[in-house]
């Protein structure tokens, strides 16, 4: 598929075999003409700070060990790819090695997947074993955002305190994981004006039990009926169809304070959970699944 | 001995250190320069949009690549962790490459799409208001400084004369295209690309 043209081929080739031949020749050229077998107390004549070199030829081993390399070039280039579109007579690739690789890990951890993603997610959540997996992968792919320990931070849920916005059942959680999910949250400051925005945070203020301003509040649930209602609904508890918070708990993904209320209804929000399935897969998605149900259902 | 004659000429043995290692270069360099591997583009693969290309120009600039490699090998290990290994083909338009060599934080060459816009700039922003464990730096003058884009149309015509195919209307529009943009867009729209042409 990726050969190279036969030009190239030979020039590898050539330079490859050329170097190795090159090297043994300088080897024994070099070894020529020395007595190998006593040493001598004759120098080479040059002499530097009263530092003069024996004429002494290089040591036996020390030159086996070169023709060794030479022995080792020339058979692991018979084995192994390396000269031009020769494949080696191993027929190693390095595709084939990762193949086999992954093959082997299939045969070992396939069944074991397999027989998760007939586990409900339910049961899964109670299954030791998948839970350190789902733990791994956890780690490994969620907790960038969610946090080692699945706590969230700001704009970024907390997987653990079963507060949810797309749903805490089985099917919920492993849709979002599959799919991912992008929230849209208006910006209402343009629609609202300055005052508006104020208004309805002291609605909101009011809706999750703290101090407000009672005129504010009271002009802000006129706002809140015809504006926010459709995804918070009437009482303010929220809607898993829309990912609409429960704005009544006290659970605030984006800071729970006057001017942070205020920021989210002003600017809109869009939190976005990436779409999981094109890269774990549908079978380490779920016992993923099975790892976020069990973190709020022990 | 003539090994003098070398010894004593500095030259001569510049000349034929530079004739001995450069047999290694001459076999394992010079032919991938024409193999179709690693000179045709896979399929797909398009050039950076101008922001883009001014993201990839930061990421240069902040030293990203001495901590991130962008390039996974064919391990199970790392396909597991980081998607499908790499190809030659998915940089014939990188100049200069950014694969890296050290592993300090995660591999980024398939980084893009895995996390959210708003998880990136929070990243960048204090990488530890997101994962707490992090020892990457924080590079909050992204967010504040803008891009003039004096300079991007040029960059684009310089890659273009190394092969990138960038067209004539995308040269013409790559200032205002990125005129008045913060880094930090810049760099998220690059990392958020990245490793995307290959399917899964």
């Amino acid at each position: 598929m990726n050969e190279l043209t036969s030009f190239w081929s030979g020039w590898i080739i050539v330079i490859s075999l050329g170097s190795i031949l090159g090297s043994f020749v300088l080897l024994s050229i070099v070894r020529k003409g020395q007595r190998f077998n006593s040493e001598t107390t004759q120098t080479v004549g040059h002499e530097f700070d009263g530092i003069e070199e024996y004429d002494n030829p290089l040591p036996r081993w020390w030159y086996w060990m070169f023709v060794l390399t030479v022995i080792f070039a020339l058979g692991y280039l018979t084995l192994y790819p390396g000269l031009g579109n020769f494949k080696g007579v191993l027929g190693w690739t390095q595709e084939s090695a990762y193949e086999r690789e992954v093959a082997k890990a299939e045969a070992e951890f396939g069944p074991m997947f397999a027989q998760f993603s007939q586990t409900p997610i339910e049961e899964l959540a109670k299954n030791d074993q998948a839970m350190r997996i789902g733990q791994r992968l956890f780690a490994n792919n969620c907790a960038q955002c969610h946090g080692s320990a699945a706590t969230g931070s700001y704009g970024f849920p907390n997987l653990t305190d079963n507060d949810w916005l797309y749903g805490g059942d089985a099917a919920a959680i492993s849709q979002t994981i599959l799919n991912g999910r992008i929230a849209a949250m208006p910006a209402w400051g343009a629609m609202l004006g300055e005052e508006g925005v104020h208004n309805v945070t002291q609605y909101v203020l009011n809706m999750s039990g703290r101090e407000a301003d009672a005129d504010s509040a009271a002009k802000g649930q006129q706002l809140y009926n015809t504006n926010c209602i459709a995804c918070h609904g009437a009482e303010g508890k929220g809607n898993h169809l829309f990912g609409a918070p429960n704005l009544t708990d006290n659970i605030w993904l984006y800071g729970g304070s006057e001017q942070q209320i205020m920021q989210t209804i002003r600017n809109g929000r869009n939190g976005q959970m990436p779409a999981w399935e094109g890269i774990l897969g549908k079978d380490k998605s779920h016992v993923v699944a099975g790892y976020v149900y069990s973190l709020s259902n022990q | 001995m003539r090994h003098e004659v070398i010894e004593k000429n500095m030259g001569l043995m510049i000349i034929l250190i530079v004739v001995a290692i450069s047999f290694g270069a001459l076999v394992e360099i010079i032919p991938l320069f024409f193999m179709k591997q690693t000179t045709q583009p896979v399929e797909n693969l398009k050039p950076l949009t101008a922001l883009e290309l001014e993201g990839r120009d930061i990421y240069q600039r902040e030293g990203c690549l001495s901590c991130h490699t962008q390039m996974i090998r064919p391990f199970r290990a790392e396909t597991e962790r980081y998607g499908p290994y790499s190809v030659a083909g998915e940089s014939v338009y990188d100049h200069p490459f950014l694969w890296g060599s050290k592993r300090t934080g995660p591999d980024l060459a398939r980084v893009g799409q895995r996390y959210s816009d708003e998880w990136h700039r929070a990243h960048m922003y204090n990488p530890r208001d997101v994962v707490p464990e992090s020892n990457m730096p924080g590079f909050p003058w992204l967010f504040e400084n803008k891009i003039d884009g004096n300079d991007t149309a040029n960059k684009m015509s310089a890659l273009r004369m190394v092969g990138v195919p960038y067209t004539d209307e995308q040269i013409a529009s790559a200032k205002t295209d990125v005129r008045g943009k913060r880094e930090i867009d810049a760099l998220v729209a690059y990392l958020q690309q990245l490793g995307t042409v290959i399917e899964r």
